[in-house]
């Protein structure tokens, strides 16, 4: 699948062979590999998950690799902050962007070498030389004002310049790791931007652009690597890859026997428990008509940042709604925080389990119950003894692997933690049940085991919306697939339709 | 007007507000005197809400200074009365030990991950218990540098003079500014009250500005104890109780977050001052009780949190809107 | 219907799998709960049952308790004495710092509420009951001030609590004219200095509000709340638990405690005095809730063990006196105990203490 073929000169500027890296219990990187060559932009990509960021952190000496070598200018170097990987000329711009909103926009520039006048920061030179360096990139802002006071876009922009700026005792740019820099830009700073990428390219710098928007890389760069599951999948020739084949090697088409099963049977028509009409909520979700059937499991499919989790948090009552209606078992509804949604009987099992979904410290037996506690009010209590059979019966009925229930959720691995959150949300009882990225992070027995309580709950009449990035399982219990792109419904899949590769169709859009 | 600087012209205002309310009530208030006996019993507060400033600019907080004036007020007693020893040698030793206690304090928040609070506050029993042990009676200092220091100054018109010590506290906060302002120190101070993990990835020294910060609020409290000490001429284990809090609230009146990374030295200046001329505006008054003085400290405390907060949340939805 | 056969085949198999777990779970004996408790009250424990060995060492009358007018007297109960007001803060504190905030106004509290019964008795006309009343409800109205101002307006909990921290003191002057207020009322003069069934009126008064306090914590589920919102409140919220209103509670029982504590300080000196009424002893709340176990960052908490954190520093106040060192060493013993204490919370420091320890142990093997 990859081609080695390059018209490019002689070595690469960076050469990373395969990289292991672990983190307790997950094997975030194997194997993993990346070559780059002086003057491309080159595209990483993959799905949620698939090791991008970490290999971007081994790469810039945020992380120490496990094993495999890093080759800079085909010398062996190895990085242990990032201060160094600064040194010897590798800038990174991260996701968030990583500078200080409460310093000036020159500082920002040039913290840590800024220049200076008989021992003192010499303000003016500062702001003169921000002003050049930011005039490369069209920019013309007030240097002197405090980096917040300016929209996101020309923070990221500055977090470029500052990627290249020239620093003390440091090595030029050679490499510019760029980790989604326009998830929170419009169309016309995205141009902008792309004019400054090629500027630099022009310069002889590589630049990893890293992103889920897949014009955007078609629009950019010159070669993609592709990863997934933290392993290297392939390495293309932009021009030589089309959409659909780039989706399927993001997404990947190993299929577990498992999920070959048919889908739930009750194909046939059945009341809308949730009825959404021109829902709409900020720039998050646009428009978007949606029947959730009773007793049917509906999956949510598109890319990341495609509107699937504002989609759940708007039906949770996380994010309200600023237009259109939404009506619940035929009762028009209004959900201002989650409580009222939960008490509607509609529960959600987040994305980011660390932060949104469990509650570390306490145990396994807290955890289930603290759902339906919460619905039932602070003075209902329920009683350890009922906290303990409820606990047990679901550690039984999920198969959580642990000694007791008094064990901390934290301590747990990550899918007996998943189930655990579930175990939380079926104690409540929910008519509509949903989740987002159930099946993210967790090992492939837990895996299958979660698909197998999907089915089983449609079965019991439970209505299920289902988001995730793996199609083939969407696929497996799906009733209907909604697809989204760009923040908007695209389609909606059913019947003879319901297979990975028209789901990529849909997601990849018109222009395949 | 930009976000930041807003309160500082409040602050700004107010004292000038309050000044001018006291100049047309009372006779003489408005007088070079009043001003400079407002820089020289407020001196060892200054010095002490200078140090404040750093740590809280950093994200901080430090609640050891009072001790650590009262503890270095008693070495200093000690060291020139029974031990005969110089003033200025006494100094010398007093202040690096000061911050080799701050540096401490700062270790532990830096390398232990300890909270600020809690390790202060550990300091603050260390410092006075400390000096509790030295000597639990006030100590008197006779001097003949005392004497000397105590007539040397600067004679302004009006009734105005600035004396030795309030001519230290001048050069003390120009020194400050400067480093705050002007130099990588400073810099690094605001990255880390900012946001101290960015700080790390852009290559900032946190571990060693932590520590140095630290020590420079001790070793600033010390200095606030000599002061404090030609104010008094004696050292006193119980004195300077809760000066802390008068700090903190003169840094948060003088419009510094106290989430740090926003704000500025000469705002501390201001809330020094503000608070300051309360006091005497109330001294001149002589029918208001003492404790208005608490109570409006307590409300502007307050209204200047509020409206921070308020700020940030105008400028978040701007920002947010923009993005 | 092939399907359903799956699904069966499949739970025949759940149940087989589960079997094994549960003979695993039995045969790896698991200490559990209560066990993991036990440990975590048996430092405090320790330390409070060291301290008191040293005190009796020290003094051998130091355990004897004598009976006087219907009361018990003695070392010992003085320490549980001395430890009432402190104690009823500790217990406010505790729950403040389960939400990983803090409350340094308690004290000035105590100062405000004591202030109010002070002149409402001088004013006579008021029932006691109606005094201890109104006392309270200023507790809880400071309270509700604090938590407003944390939980809805989002201000970081020091600052917050500061404010009426500083102005606190001021407006319990203000009550008092500046003065110390004094008043003659042997009935609520009892609630200082009586005594009740053997024991000072101020222990009974703990063990009621701990009492009290464990009932509405743990009977209700607002303890587990607590908790769930001081461990993460991002998650609690999803969780459909109300985290601002969780907040705002803690701070309230927290004012409503110092209101208890402050009449407890009137009661006993019989006036008050706005100066120095509960003077800096939110700091010793703070630290006997650390000493207790506790993190400031929030999560778990115990009012019990919070308590015996209060004896362990009234004990050890006791223990400098009876031992015959000056009082001077007080403030320096306590500042070296809080640094211990500090030290062992921090996971490097005994990850640390660990590898020393392990050393020894194999160079001991060794040798």
């Amino acid at each position: 699948m990859s081609e080695q073929s390059n018209n490019k000169s002689a070595t690469p500027v960076l050469q990373l062979r395969q990289i292991n890296k672990n983190f307790p219990g997950v094997k975030a990187l194997q194997q993993a590999q990346l070559s780059l060559y002086a003057g491309e932009v080159h595209a990483l990509l993959g799905e949620n998950g698939a090791g991008k960021s970490t290999l971007v952190k081994v790469m810039t000496g945020v992380l120490q690799k496990d094993g495999g070598e890093l080759l800079l200018d085909a010398r062996a170097q190895s990085f242990a902050t990032p201060k160094d990987a600064q040194q010897a000329g590798i800038s990174t711009v991260y996701q968030e962007v990583n500078l200080l909103p409460n310093l000036s926009v020159a500082h920002n520039l040039f913290l840590g070498s800024e220049p200076k006048r008989f021992g003192f920061i010499d303000k003016k030179a500062m702001a003169n030389q921000a002003r050049q360096l930011l005039s490369t990139f069209g920019l013309d802002i007030k240097v002197t004002a405090p980096l917040s006071e300016f929209s996101v876009a020309v923070q990221q922009l500055v977090a470029i310049a500052r990627g290249i700026a020239p620093k003390r005792g440091a090595a030029c740019t050679k490499v510019l790791v760029l980790d989604e820099p326009t998830a929170s830009l419009d169309a016309d700073e995205v141009q902008n931007l792309f004019q400054v990428l090629r500027q630099l390219k022009q310069q002889g710098v590589a630049i990893v652009f890293i992103t889920h928007f897949l014009d955007q890389v078609y629009q950019i760069s010159d070669r993609i690597t592709v990863m997934r599951n933290g392993c290297f999948v392939g390495e293309y020739q932009t021009i030589n890859l089309n959409k659909a084949e780039l989706i399927a090697a993001m997404l990947g088409k190993e299929l577990c026997q498992q999920r070959h099963q048919a889908p739930c049977l009750a194909v046939e028509h059945s009341e809308a428990i949730l009825t959404a009409r021109q829902l709409s909520s900020g720039q998050s979700v646009q428009q978007l008509d949606l029947d959730l059937p009773q007793g049917q499991a509906v999956g949510l499919a598109g890319l990341l940042g495609s509107g699937r989790t504002e989609i759940c948090r708007l039906l949770f009552g996380l994010d309200q709604a600023d237009g259109g209606t939404l009506s619940f078992a035929g009762k028009p509804i209004k959900l201002n925080n989650p409580a009222q949604a939960i008490a509607l009987g509609i529960a959600l099992c987040p994305e980011d389990r660390k932060t949104q979904g469990m509650i570390a410290p306490l145990s396994i037996r807290e955890n289930i119950s603290l759902a339906l506690q919460a619905k039932q009010g602070w003075w209902r209590v329920i009683s350890k003894k009922k906290q303990q059979q409820l606990a047990d019966f679901y550690i039984e009925k999920l198969q959580i692997a642990t000694p007791d229930a008094d064990k901390p959720i934290g301590q747990l691995s990550g899918g007996n933690q998943q189930k655990v959150i579930l175990a939380r949300w079926l104690a409540v009882e929910p008519q509509l049940l949903l989740l987002d990225e159930p099946t993210r992070g967790i090992d492939i027995g837990a895996h299958a085991e979660i698909l197998q309580l999907i089915r089983q709950l449609c079965q019991q009449g439970m209505s299920l919306l289902v988001t995730s990035s793996e199609l083939e399982e969407l696929t497996a219990f799906s009733s209907k697939i909604v697809v989204m792109r760009d923040r908007k419904k695209v389609a909606e899949l059913n019947g003879e339709d319901l297979n990975p590769d028209r789901i990529m169709a849909a997601i990849a859009g018109a222009s395949v | 007007m930009s976000r930041t600087c807003l309160p500082l012209w409040i602050t700004f205002a107010l004292v000038l507000l309050m000044f001018a309310a006291g100049a047309s009530q009372f006779d003489g208030f408005a007088s070079l005197r009043v001003v400079t006996n407002l820089i020289s019993d407020n001196a060892f507060l200054l010095v002490t809400a200078l140090g404040m400033t750093l740590v809280i600019l950093s994200g901080g907080i430090d609640l050891s200074v009072g001790s650590v004036i009262a503890l270095s007020g008693v070495a200093a007693a000690l060291l020139i009365g029974p031990y005969q020893w110089h003033p200025l040698l006494a100094f010398a030793l007093i202040l690096p030990c000061a911050a080799l206690f701050g540096a401490g304090m700062g270790a532990l928040i830096q390398y232990y991950q300890l909270q600020p609070f809690i390790v202060t506050l550990a300091g603050m029993f260390l410092a006075r218990g400390v000096a509790t042990l030295l000597s639990e009676e006030s100590v008197a200092i006779e001097h003949p540098f005392y004497d000397a220091v105590a007539e040397f100054g600067l004679e302004l018109p009006d009734g105005g003079w600035l004396g030795a010590t309030s001519l230290l506290t001048i050069a003390l906060v120009l020194l400050m500014l400067v480093l705050t302002h002007y130099s990588r120190f400073g810099s690094s101070i605001y990255a880390l009250g900012g946001n101290s993990q960015s700080a790390q990835l852009m290559g900032v020294p946190v571990a060693r500005t932590t520590i140095l910060l630290y020590a420079s609020s001790s070793m600033l409290a010390a200095m606030a104890g000599i002061i404090f000490s030609f104010y008094t001429y004696s050292g006193y284990a119980l004195a300077a109780v809760g000066v802390e809090l008068d700090a903190i609230a003169a840094v948060v009146i003088g419009g510094t977050l106290l989430t740090g990374g926003s704000g500025f030295m000469i705002g501390t200046v201001l809330g020094v001052l503000l608070m300051g001329l309360i006091q005497t505006y109330i001294n001149f008054d002589g029918s208001l009780s003492s404790w208005w003085s608490k109570i409006v400290i307590g409300g502007l405390l307050f209204f200047f949190i509020a409206l921070q907060k308020l700020l940030s949340h105008k400028w978040q939805n701007k920002a947010g809107g923009r993005a | 219907m092939t399907n359903e056969g799956v699904v069966v085949d499949q739970t025949h198999q759940d149940q087989s799998k589960a079997d094994q777990l549960k003979a695993a779970r039995q045969a790896r004996y698991s200490p559990g709960q209560s066990a993991h408790q036990f440990s975590l009250y048996l430092y405090p424990l320790v330390a409070l049952a060291l301290l008191l060995l040293v005190n009796l060492l020290l003094d051998p009358q130091f355990f004897s308790l004598q009976w006087q007018d219907g009361r018990l007297y003695g070392p010992l109960i003085d320490i549980v004495n001395r430890s009432a007001p402190v104690a009823l803060l500790a217990i406010g504190m505790s729950l403040v710092i389960a939400t990983g905030g803090i409350d340094l106004s308690v004290g000035a509290v105590m100062a405000i509420c004591g202030a109010v019964c002070a002149n409402l008795l001088v004013l006579g006309d008021w029932s006691i009951p109606a005094v201890i009343g109104l006392a309270v409800l200023t507790g809880l109205a400071c309270g509700l001030v604090n938590g407003f101002m944390v939980s809805y307006l989002g201000i970081q909990p020091i600052v917050a609590t500061l404010v009426l921290m500083v102005a606190g003191r001021g407006v319990a002057q203000l009550l008092n004219q500046g003065q110390i207020v004094t008043f003659q009322n042997p009935d609520f003069a009892a609630l200082g200095s009586g005594s009740f069934l053997a024991l000072p009126v101020p222990v009974w008064l703990v063990l009621l509000a701990l009492l009290m306090m464990q009932l509405l914590l743990r009977r209700t589920a607002l303890g587990l709340f607590i908790e769930a919102v001081g461990c993460n409140a991002k998650a609690s919220r999803y969780l459909g638990i109300d985290d601002r209103g969780i907040k705002l509670t803690v701070y309230l029982l927290a004012g409503g405690c110092a209101a208890l504590a402050g009449i407890i300080a009137t009661a006993d000196i019989q006036g008050s005095d706005a100066n120095n009424a509960g003077l800096w002893l939110e700091l010793d709340a703070i630290l006997a809730v650390v000493i207790g176990g506790a993190a400031l960052t929030g999560g778990r908490f115990s009012l019990p063990r919070a308590v015996i954190g209060v004896l362990i520093i009234q004990a050890l106040s006791t223990t400098i006196v009876v031992s015959g060192l000056p009082s001077k060493f007080n403030l320096l013993i306590k500042a070296l105990v809080i640094l211990l204490v500090l030290m062992l919370q921090s996971e490097l420091f005994r990850n640390q203490l660990k590898t020393l320890f392990s050393f020894g142990k194999l160079r001991g093997g060794k040798a």
